[in-house]
């Protein structure tokens, strides 16, 4: 499946969560907690939020989401870069695409689970998250910026060629800012699927020191606020990670829109 | 330039059939002939955009091109000053300037082209063209669209803009040819 996200949809894209109707599902789960009265079954949202202000005041808090925000992001930036120059060269030659497609395939089919417990059987379980968020992201770039390639205007292109433009500009003023879009929409759809999988990874491998450590000990103990703020601090790493990632490509689809 | 037996074909249609022609350098050559007979296949082929089936191009190896082509085939996002400087980055950003009011394109405020009437779109196409270092300028239909004045105004500017410049127009319209002071081939279908 390929994702498009168009220029101006790029550059327009509004926040959709509003303030108000988050405070309302606050509420409902304050209710619902204090109806069920269990925190094991439901912790309220108070003492989910008292005991994340209790785990910000620990250093180990801050180690554990250096540990695994630095895995997911190296997964992310290396599949990112890597799905970039796999579709550049596989538009290139055509055999490179032949013999990558399976590859491809293969990565997005085979369920996730699967390549956590062969990761944990090749490798040591520390760097898990970096080979599954990698995982999850390649085949999403590649081809979307393979099917944007495809798609760029062989008229410009033609244009380029009959005033004898250098491969580099080419590449930067005509290339460049019609595969953005590809790039854009891959991102935006995989920056979530690698923080979900990377954090599942680390569920199941447990590495020391991540923050599916503390989930998978939150599990273990019934510990349900520690879950929940765990929980809560990921969504946030998430969403922080993507808005700066998709607000770094939105600066660069505007530079590249203007000739130096 | 010589053009010497220049065969095309697409899919099995004849397009151009044994075309001999020649080109004189150093001024304007209208090429003109009703739709479907092959002009704008002929244009790329002269600009080495499609292979003859057979036949050889003589006189153009080395030589510096530039063209309007049927479409504007402009960067939609950029500026018309922007879309000049890109095929042409030595050129100041003034001169070009210049050369847009000459044809009536006004100060260029960051508007991206994508914005601009037809006609002026074709103006800009024009201006990149001309404004880039060229000895063979191809101008495929540069004038369609315009009306009677702009035309007038244009065709002018063409004419002063390429002054010993070698320029080959493919046109149906033998008013413009006469305008232009152009020499004329025919090309006819079989």
């Amino acid at each position: 499946m390929i994702f498009i996200t168009t220029n101006k949809q790029m550059k327009k894209e509004k926040h959709e969560i509003r303030i108000w109707a988050v405070l309302i599902w606050l509420l409902v789960w304050q209710l619902v907690s204090m109806r069920l009265g269990s925190d094991i079954l439901l912790v309220s949202p108070v003492r989910v939020i008292r005991r994340l202000g209790y785990l910000m005041g620990t250093a180990a808090f801050w180690k554990t989401i250096l540990f695994t925000l630095s895995r997911i992001a190296t997964g992310f930036f290396a599949a990112a870069a890597t799905g970039c120059v796999l579709a550049a060269a596989a538009s290139y030659f055509q055999k490179m695409q032949e013999l990558l497609a399976p590859v491809i395939l293969v990565m997005k089919s085979v369920p996730v689970a699967s390549f956590i417990v062969l990761a944990l059987i090749w490798f040591s379980s520390r760097n898990l998250s970096v080979l599954i968020s990698f995982l999850m992201v390649l085949p999403v770039v590649y081809t979307n910026v393979l099917a944007g390639i495809g798609s760029v205007d062989r008229e410009l292109l033609e244009m380029a060629q009959v005033f004898r433009m250098p491969k580099m500009r080419v590449t930067r003023y005509i290339y460049l800012p019609q595969i953005l879009p590809f790039f854009y929409a891959a991102c935006r759809v995989s920056l979530g699927l690698c923080w979900k999988a990377g954090v599942a990874a680390e569920v199941i491998g447990i590495p020391r020191g991540s923050v599916g450590e503390r989930l998978q000990q939150a599990k273990v103990y019934l510990d349900t606020p520690d879950l929940f703020a765990w929980t809560i601090v990921i969504v946030v790493l998430s969403l922080t990670f993507e808005k700066l990632v998709l607000h770094l490509i939105k600066r660069l689809a505007c530079v590249l829109e203007h000739v130096k | 330039m010589k053009i010497e037996n220049i065969t095309k074909t697409f899919d099995g249609k004849v397009v151009l059939k044994n075309l001999n022609m020649e080109i004189p350098e150093g001024c304007i050559t209208c090429i003109m002939a009703p739709s479907g007979a092959g002009k704008t296949t002929l244009l790329r082929i002269l600009m080495g955009l499609e292979d003859a089936d057979s036949g050889i191009v003589t006189g153009l190896a080395g030589k510096r091109i530039s063209a309007v082509f049927q479409e504007e085939r402009l960067c939609e996002q950029m500026t018309a000053v922007e879309n000049i400087l890109l095929v042409t980055p030595s050129l100041a950003v003034q001169t070009i300037r210049q050369e847009l009011g000459k044809l009536g394109l006004g100060a260029d405020d960051g508007q991206p082209v994508s914005e601009l009437s037809g006609g002026m779109r074709r103006r800009v196409s024009i201006l990149r063209a001309l404004l880039a270092p060229y000895d063979v300028v191809f101008l495929d239909e540069p004038f369609k669209g315009f009306d009677y004045e702009l035309k007038v105004q244009v065709m002018a500017y063409v004419r002063e803009r390429t002054t010993g410049k070698t320029v080959i127009v493919v046109t149906h319209d033998i008013q413009e040819a006469f305008a232009l002071d152009a020499g004329i081939i025919e090309l006819r279908c079989e």
